[in-house]
């Protein structure tokens, strides 16, 4: 199939084991609703046969929280980059972990723009390159678990290209629960972050994802290593169930 | 004595936000999502507890992007929808307004103005948004915008806004201004049907059938099929093709264009929304808008007590501006004073269609209060070299 992403590019992996996990959870195609940002990533629903929604750089996660309450019976799947949902959407991030509203977010972290060209991210190591951190990155990443974590996902995992089974199987888990759930994928980009910073090619850059990640269960630092696994899945009221049962509730006593 | 008393009638006494919040129920509201500020946050206030009681939905989102992002994802599912916020708000707004006019997603967005820019005069009154509404987003387009100077009149203009919207597949703003938000007036209530309602066109094509989501019919209008339904295409901000699929050919990107310009410049007639006074025998024509018309209308009615010939148009369509109306109108003027709250927005407008635009002059304020009949009179009292 042609499509716009580079030779490369772990993109297209994470499309696949998406698609897979659809397809083993046998949902409706009609049911379900894609809802992506803009750069490199969100270009992926235009791949995708479900109702495909390819919104402003950063406002993914609003336009599927407008989806989502207007039809709660819909399944919504929000895959972005790293910059889309942790730069300029960081707000609609936290806030929509905050209301714990039934999506599930994808970010799809190459650690780049790739769209623009190879700036750095908020996910650009600090002292890595970039077409805009020309000596070095002054900058810390987002620690992008403890972020959902904190801001009130419900379920949180983290991921790579290079796990693709495990990834499939992480997002059938993410798509069923109920509440915000986010999955970070590790994703490669080797024509700008991977060239950059001497990371080799995909194969290489995959092997590193293989040789440099450890268990979510294993101690909080992963010994130097990425921690990588499901690191929380627990039940809170979700906010699209709790805005039906307060709806039905019928008038507010007048005081 | 007796007192004959008509109880079939709904009157009530209610803020212009409140107003507004009514009339959208009324056009078939759905689906608000705003952010709470100064002068419109009643709007989201009364629709925070109304809509649920409907089977509606209402969100607080975290700024007024999201808020406008929420309203076009729930259209999409098929809800009317619509946000309310004031000019920060709005400059905030601007891109996604791009984003449904380019994608065509039906929408309403009142701006409640207040004096800017920037955090300005939050609590007072002024109408510096008309250009914001028009030019606001980048890229060519067209949009329709509306406004009224009484409460009366704003239930009819915000139920013309969501059926407009409806019709034209386009955002559609309301400009209000923090006056006609706060002022409380007598306003009769339309009984249910008594204002036409133009529902969502959905398309015909069965399941299974190619639909076209950006293929219009021949009268311009594009059936919509709603999320979650039988046909799954695609909706971008990229210019598309008539699947919805990007596309960057030039013959494409020609054809949309002019599309979403000429779908509403070629039927400007059927938004025209206005209303004349005494314009016939005038030699002196105000034309006005919004809560700036108040005084307009109540300047006319004393200068004709005394003997002056003066008339005034009053625009509730604002975009497409009514370059005809105005032009007839103002024809046999011997001058014409725009009367607007901002340094002269509307001014231009008037200027470009009238054939004497040399006999056009501007009647403003901008310190944030009303501005008064007498502000009027001496703008006339200067044209025609009597001083003040």
């Amino acid at each position: 199939m042609p499509h716009i992403w580079c030779p490369g590019c772990g993109h297209g992996i994470v499309l696949g084991a998406l698609l897979r996990a659809v397809e083993r959870m046998e949902l409706d195609r009609n049911n379900v609703v894609m809802v992506s940002g803009i750069g490199c990533s969100s270009r992926i629903e235009g791949y995708a046969d479900f109702h495909t929604l390819h919104t402003l750089h950063g406002r993914a996660l609003a336009f599927a929280t407008g989806v989502k309450l207007a039809r709660p019976e819909l399944t919504i799947l929000v895959p972005m980059g790293d910059g889309d949902a942790l730069a300029i959407g960081g707000n609609h991030f936290i806030h929509a972990a905050r209301r714990n509203i039934d999506l599930t977010a994808i970010i799809m972290n190459n650690q780049i723009y790739g769209m623009t060209g190879g700036q750095s991210s908020p996910m650009t190591g600090c002292g890595e390159y970039a077409t805009t951190a020309p000596s070095g990155n002054l900058e810390s990443p987002f620690d992008a678990v403890e972020l959902a974590r904190a801001a009130g996902a419900t379920f949180v995992a983290r991921s790579t290209t290079y796990h693709a089974q495990e990834l499939s199987r992480i997002l059938e888990r993410a798509i069923k629960h109920k509440g915000f759930s986010v999955v970070e994928v590790l994703s490669q980009c080797p024509t700008y972050y991977g060239r950059k910073n001497g990371k080799g090619d995909a194969v290489e850059m995959m092997k590193w994802f293989r040789d440099n990640t450890v268990s979510a269960s294993a101690a909080e630092d992963g010994g130097g290593k990425t921690r990588v696994g499901v690191f929380l899945d627990i039940d809170k009221p979700e906010y699209t169930a709790s805005y039906a049962a307060k709806a039905a509730g019928g008038a507010r006593v007048e005081r | 004595m007796s007192v004959s008393r008509k109880t079939s009638a709904d009157v009530r006494f209610l803020q212009g936000n409140e107003v507004c919040a009514e009339a959208a129920i009324y056009a078939g509201l759905r689906f608000f999502a705003g952010y709470p500020i100064t002068p419109s946050t009643e709007i989201a206030e009364r629709l925070s507890d109304g809509l649920p009681r409907i089977g509606g939905r209402f969100i607080q989102m975290e700024d007024e992007i999201g808020s406008l992002c929420a309203v076009i994802g729930a259209s999409l599912t098929g809800a009317k929808a619509m946000t309310a916020t004031s000019g920060p708000g709005f400059s905030l707004m601007q891109e996604a307004i791009g984003f449904a006019i380019m994608a065509e997603i039906p929408c309403v967005i009142i701006d409640v103005q207040r004096g800017g820019p920037s955090t300005g005069l939050p609590t007072r009154a002024a109408q510096g948004d008309v250009m914001q509404a028009r030019w606001g987003t980048h890229g060519d387009h067209a949009i329709i915008a509306l406004t009224a100077s009484n409460h009366q009149d704003l239930f009819r203009v915000v139920v013309d806004a969501f059926n407009f919207s409806e019709v034209f597949r386009s955002p559609v703003v309301l400009l209000l201004d923090e006056v006609l938000g706060h002022m409380r007036e007598k306003i009769r209530m339309p009984a249910p049907g008594e204002i036409e309602l133009t529902e969502r066109l959905t398309t015909s094509v069965p399941g299974g059938v190619d639909y076209h989501p950006y293929f219009p019919r021949e009268d311009g209008r594009l059936p919509m099929s709603d999320f979650g339904g039988v046909h799954r295409y695609n909706v971008t901000g990229l210019v598309h093709d008539m699947w919805g699929f990007p596309s960057d050919r030039p013959d494409v990107a020609n054809d949309l264009i002019h599309h979403l310009v000429n779908k509403i410049e070629n039927r400007a007639e059927s938004l025209l929304r206005y209303r004349e006074y005494h314009l016939e025998e005038a030699d002196i024509v105000l034309v006005s808008y919004g809560s700036a018309a108040r005084s307009a209308l109540h300047i006319m009615e004393n200068r004709r007590s005394v003997g002056m010939r003066i008339g005034l148009l009053e625009l509730q369509t604002l975009w497409p501006f009514p370059e005809e109306l105005v032009r007839q109108k103002c024809r046999n003027a011997r001058f014409v004073i725009v009367v607007e709250m901002n340094m002269g927005q509307i001014v231009r407008e008037v200027k470009a269609a009238v054939e004497n635009p040399q006999r056009v002059f501007l009647a403003n304020r901008v310190d944030g209060t009303m501005i008064t009949p007498t502000d009027i009179k001496n703008v006339m009292r200067i044209i025609e070299g009597k001083g003040v």
